[in-house]
């Protein structure tokens, strides 16, 4: 038994192959379009990003994250920035401070949850400061430095913490309340602007 | 293979996340260029950490060894 094999069914070639006085590929006489300059710089151009965190939050587990992460970037070569606004704020006061502010509302604010990053409150499983007393314990037994050890080697490797000045006005804290080293305060038109600039933003 | 002159140790031994990467950036960063540092760490995530850090600073990562539990890099300064 023989099996027939049919031709192939390629009406193309056939189109091709039936068309008569078929021209010539002519080399292209065009000059190239030239490459926008913009394209052509665009890789000089490139800056490299900046990071800016919006450390909003007090808590303890939260002011870790914002440590960690603001140190992890500064070595890692990044400019780093920390805004610190509403309850971010009272961390950076310093730690020896008791009672903050200049009227009896803004005194008893810092009365009921004491400033300074060594008295930082977890927002769950508190327990009367039974929760952050484990939480440090933990920390030390599997070498995790704390908030206040992040804090010094983010300032040592440059990382800028700026106020809130709003907030400042607000919670009546002046520049003398605040630990050494924060930057001058700033309003959130700076923020946004770092943001839309070059930074990338996370708000903590 | 050519023997990597070590200009200093970091040791990170029972440090966790990030103090391993801070470090030594604070090492690396008075290196002069072309010098190398050995870091000793514990810390599981400084294997892809330590790599991570390399590739964003432009440093080379130019040895990596683990005894066990504890991990060596050598690191030299672009």
């Amino acid at each position: 038994m023989t099996t027939e094999t049919l031709a192939p069914f390629d009406p193309l070639a056939e189109a091709i192959a039936a068309a008569d006085g078929w021209p010539e590929a002519s080399e292209p006489t065009e000059t190239p379009v030239p490459v926008p300059a913009a394209f052509l710089d665009a890789e000089a151009e490139v800056k490299p990003k900046d990071f800016l965190i919006i450390d909003y939050s007090g808590d303890l587990e939260k002011v870790w994250a914002t440590m960690i992460l603001a140190s992890t970037s500064a070595a890692m070569g990044v400019k780093t920035r920390v805004f610190v606004t509403f309850w971010g704020l009272p961390v950076f006061v310093k730690d020896s401070k008791r009672i903050t502010g200049e009227n009896w509302m803004q005194k008893m604010m810092s009365a009921m949850q004491r400033p300074g990053i060594s008295h930082r409150h977890l927002s769950k499983m508190n327990f009367l400061g039974m929760g952050p007393w484990m939480m440090r314990r933990l920390a030390k037994q599997y070498g995790v430095a704390s908030p206040k050890e992040l804090l010094e080697v983010a300032q040592e490797m440059g990382v800028e913490f700026l106020p809130c000045q709003m907030t400042m006005d607000m919670f009546g804290l002046k520049p003398e309340d605040m630990i050494e080293g924060m930057g001058e305060p700033v309003g959130a038109a700076t923020v946004i602007g770092l943001m839309t600039d070059n930074s990338v933003p996370l708000f903590i | 293979m050519p023997v990597v002159e070590i200009s200093q140790t970091v040791d990170a031994r029972g440090l966790s996340c990030p103090m391993p990467i801070v470090k030594t950036a604070q090492a690396v960063k008075v290196l002069p260029s072309g010098a190398a540092i050995e870091l000793i760490a514990t810390d599981v995530g400084s294997i892809k950490d330590v790599a991570a850090w390399c590739k964003a600073t432009g440093n080379e990562l130019i040895e990596q060894t683990s005894d066990g539990a504890v991990y060596r890099f050598v690191i030299r300064r672009k």
